[in-house]
């Protein structure tokens, strides 16, 4: 009935390698574990005194953000200079593409400068899709963050540190907390535990920061703490934005700290030797207690440089599935 | 046609060899590094019998391949390991088959990224005719011409076969 | 001209007949079943064997784009699409540019009709000024100048209070009241049905919820005014029950469905795919079931076809910055005699909702062929496989997820007032 294809149709070649990387629906264990195995790689390549490897020299990265952001945008950058590309930033607010020129026809002007892959982050779900499908077929895409549909290279790079923190995910039980309505990471990170077979994904938050039917991602619900902290091995903190105190969604930062804050208290409810992540920026206070964030448990640090190691392996794997038969590696 | 060559016989001249190389340069502090997959097999025997005792170097050159562009990623890169500082230091690189010389030529590039070492000494276990680059081994097991239908590999990594088979 | 139309399976629901036997039209009008009256001689003859003869199709939502959005669609180029469909008549609503809340605009519209000479027009007027939903229009003037009903669009009234006024004023001249029915606040800035395929993809959802609450609210309206409440494209299950009670309290309520709604379900956007998107947003497999078994008894009145034409540009954009909205008016017959195929419609309930249920809501003729009634029929092939191309279609707006899709069931032929307006 339909022709467009699916994200997940769209974004592999056809011998299932990625070209695209717009979200994790659709992408199997092998491949996930193919990007976290190279990732690894590439923490090596980052403690050496030359952080950079040849592998994109000549190609150009171009960071179409339509959505401001610091953080993931200089991850991005930092991911393709080490990996020898030129890298061109370029900030469409939406408001200016909303002036008057289309995202198709920002699209087409830069084709032009004959870019070859494009790093977008964009305020509507679906866009880097709609993106992937219009451009000329040599252009990769990688999604850094659509609407509330997907992040996935947040959701690995939380894959890779949950893996070098427990050694692998079988038999883990992992809890989300916090604004999972809004939230993209969430969903990415749901389907990457899904996929990578871990034991138990539970997502802890009030009724009206939960998505309709979450169930069917694979969630179980817990609403409180006590209950959804319950012997697990890793906790991931969502940040709360401000703007979820207006629209009735939530009364006060003040009881949701009480009731939805890591505290050191809460945080026992956890294995003892759970780790405690959370995507950044943190709001001390709000979702987190900055003894937790800062203690011995918390591994929010190791998640920054896992960010852009799994960047390099997801450009270089996309860029990679772009080129023409991978069907022998071959004698040099 | 399966042709069997002797390892174990090839290694026991090549490490002799060596030895004498390195003596002739006064080198007497050398590290080993041998490149992904057959070369860091090779790169342990020789490490153990010349009884060096720094720890060996892996290097995986997935990184650094010229023909990226044409084939793409290795889907089963893992992380190069060089357990030394490689700033002034005499490197020793050991791989299982030279041929087009595009392998060494992407491990030295790999190497010059860790620090810029003293020199390196290339050591192969084969030597196969098909050279594409101006790349030439110090220390060789054995040179073998193959004909167009064959091909060559080492097998291991407890026991080192070479195989000469049909493609 | 006097045209016989020879040998075809005659379904005219209405009065009870499913027979093969020959039609005949004199003067607009069918003038002999079966048998030709005394004296009549054809000019033209119409070979229908193998085909069926219905009375013509009558669209409750057919968005013509003229006055005001002339580069999505226009009178002409529309209702022309529509005669190809088998569509007779159809109904265009309030939202064009400037909206249809003044006799000035619906003569205008009429107007148009009338010299582009396809399907015949019945336009609905604006409930307020502007569809602002503030102040009433003048519905009297409106119904004079020909609109056959009133209605609020795809734009919310401010208020209850100021709906509750709508259908009192509307009640006084026995103007009939089309409303979609979406709440307003729980509707937001949903573009898809929140569920499963919402929450997966991350984009707004409009809940169920936002119909029935609304779907509620005018049929208590409705029975405290009076007024004929027409309830614009059902899409849950729920809504069918209310009305189902509504119904059988005796208040005049009626409804239609959109034929998306009857054949595609959520699962459709899952590919982000805009030409999927509609408004109001297709929901889950349960609905769909539940609609059609409200057509079949009769809950539901008609099939409409919510043919909103859209230039391309429209749908070039991320799903929700996409326009809303299907081209679909084309494809309306071989989609239901699909349904028909796989046994969840019959061929008569088929007839019915696009014929005399359609002309039952708006108290017009139509949707029978009894000597007597106006000659407008369509004959199609239920058999003939074809392939919908952007080439092919009629319409301005190639905006179908149905494009270079084989479908099955094809109109042959299509009667205005006994003038062949397509063959």
């Amino acid at each position: 009935m339909k022709q467009v294809m699916e994200p997940n149709q769209l974004q592999l070649n056809e011998q299932g390698q990625l070209k695209h990387f717009l979200t994790l629906d659709g992408l199997d264990k092998k491949l996930l574990t193919e990007i976290l195995d190279t990732a690894d790689s590439f923490i090596e390549v980052g403690a050496r005194s030359i952080k950079k490897v040849p592998l994109l020299r000549g190609k150009t990265v171009v960071n179409l953000f339509f959505e401001a952001s610091t953080r993931t945008r200089s991850t991005f950058e930092l991911a393709a200079k080490r990996l020898s590309a030129d890298v061109l930033n370029l900030n469409i607010s939406t408001s200016a593409t909303s002036k008057g020129e289309s995202l198709s026809d920002t699209l087409q002007n830069l084709e032009a400068m004959a870019s070859d892959m494009f790093v977008v982050r964009h305020s509507s779900s679906g866009a880097p899709h709609f993106i992937a499908e219009s451009v000329t077929p040599n252009v990769s895409i990688i999604n850094a963050g659509d609407g509330r549909h997907a992040h996935p290279t947040q959701a690995m790079l939380d894959m890779l540190t949950i893996r070098q923190h427990k050694g692998g995910f079988e038999g883990l039980s992992v809890a989300i907390v916090g604004d999972i309505l809004h939230s993209r990471v969430a969903r990415s990170q749901i389907r990457a535990l899904k996929t990578l077979d871990v034991s138990e994904v539970r997502v802890i938050a009030p009724n009206t920061l939960l998505p309709v039917d979450i169930e069917s991602l694979g969630a179980t619900i817990f609403s409180t703490m006590k209950e959804g902290l319950d012997n697990v091995d890793v906790v991931i903190m969502l940040r709360l934005q401000r703007e979820r105190m207006e629209g009735a969604l939530l009364p006060s930062e003040h009881e949701f700290y009480e009731l939805y804050g890591l505290t050191t208290e809460k945080l026992k409810y956890a294995k003892p030797d759970a780790i405690v992540m959370h995507p950044g920026p943190i709001n001390r206070g709000v979702e987190i207690e900055s003894a937790v964030a800062d203690g011995p448990q918390s591994v929010i640090l190791n998640q920054v440089t896992n960010g852009i190691a799994v960047r390099m392996a997801v450009m270089s794997m996309a860029m990679s599935g772009h080129v023409a038969g991978r069907d022998k590696l071959g004698e040099l | 046609m399966t042709e069997v060559i002797d390892v174990e016989g090839l290694l026991e001249t090549m490490c002799s060899d060596l030895s004498g190389h390195l003596a002739s340069r006064q080198i007497d502090d050398p590290c080993i590094v041998g490149i992904r997959t057959g070369g860091v097999w090779l790169a342990d025997v020789i490490h153990k019998k010349l009884g060096i005792a720094e720890p060996c170097g892996e290097l995986d050159i997935s990184f650094y391949r010229d023909d990226f562009t044409r084939i793409g990623l290795n889907p089963k890169v893992k992380p190069s390991v060089l357990p030394f500082e490689t700033e002034g230091r005499h490197l020793v690189l050991v791989d299982d088959v030279l041929m087009s010389g595009r392998t060494v030529r992407a491990a030295m590039n790999e190497l010059f990224d860790y620090g810029r070492p003293a020199s390196i000494t290339l050591v192969v276990l084969i030597d196969l005719d098909g050279r594409e680059l101006p790349v030439q081994a110090d220390i060789v097991g054995q040179k073998v011409s193959l004909s167009g239908n064959q091909q060559i590999k080492l097998k291991g990594p407890e026991v080192l076969v070479l195989e000469i088979t049909d493609k | 001209m006097n045209i016989e139309i020879k040998s075809g399976r005659i379904i005219d629901p209405a009065n009870g007949v499913d027979e093969v036997q020959s039609l005949y039209v004199a003067d607009g009008k069918v003038v002999g079943l079966g048998s030709a009256p005394e004296g009549y001689k054809a000019e033209n003859t119409i070979d229908a064997s193998g085909c069926i003869v219905s009375p013509g199709f009558i669209d409750l939502c057919t968005y013509l784009r003229e006055p005001g959005y002339e580069y999505k669609g226009t009178v002409a180029s529309e209702t022309r699409a529509a005669v190809k469909g088998g569509f007779t008549a159809v109904c265009c609503p309030p939202e064009t540019l400037p909206v249809n809340d003044t006799e000035a605009v619906t003569n205008l519209i009429l107007d148009l009709a009338k010299r582009a000479g396809f399907a015949k027009v019945y336009p609905i007027g604006a409930l307020t000024k502007g569809l602002k939903g503030r102040q009433l229009s003048e519905l009297y003037s409106l119904k004079q100048a020909g609109c056959v009903a009133a209605g609020n669009g795809d734009h919310p009234t401010a208020s209850l209070s100021v709906m509750k006024r709508c259908f009192e004023y509307a009640k006084t001249h026995e103007v009939s009241v089309f409303v979609r029915p979406e709440e307003v606040s729980l509707a937001a800035d949903g573009c898809v049905h929140e569920g499963a395929v919402g929450t997966r993809l991350g984009l707004n959802g409009i809940p169920a919820l936002a119909e029935t609450v609304a779907v509620s609210q005018l049929i208590l309206l409705a029975e405290e005014t009076g007024v004929h409440l027409h309830l614009s494209h059902l899409t849950t299950a729920r809504s069918v029950q209310l009305v189902a009670e509504a119904k059988r309290s005796g208040l005049r309520v009626t409804a239609d469905v959109a034929i998306q709604h009857l054949i595609l379900t959520e699962e459709a956007v899952s590919g982000f795919d805009s030409r999927f998107h509609c408004r109001p947003p297709l929901r889950t497999h349960a609905d769909r079931v539940a609609l059609i078994k409200g057509l079949d008894d009769e809950v539901i009145d008609a099939v409409c076809s919510q043919h909103q034409p859209h230039e391309a540009a429209a749908k070039q954009a991320p799903f929700a910055d996409s326009d809303p909205g299907i081209s679909s008016i084309e494809v309306v017959l071989p989609l239901l005699l699909g349904l028909v195929r796989t046994s969840e419609l019959s061929l008569a309930t088929l007839v019915k909702a696009l014929s005399v249920g359609a002309a039952g809501v708006l108290e017009v003729a139509g949707g029978s062929l009894a000597v007597g009634s106006v000659a407008d029929i369509c004959v199609f092939d239920p058999d003939k496989m074809w392939r919908v191309t952007s080439e092919s279609m009629i319409s301005a707006g190639k905006n179908t997820p149905w494009g270079e899709h084989e479908v099955q069931g094809l109109v042959k032929h299509t009667l205005v007032d006994g003038r062949i307006v397509y063959a």
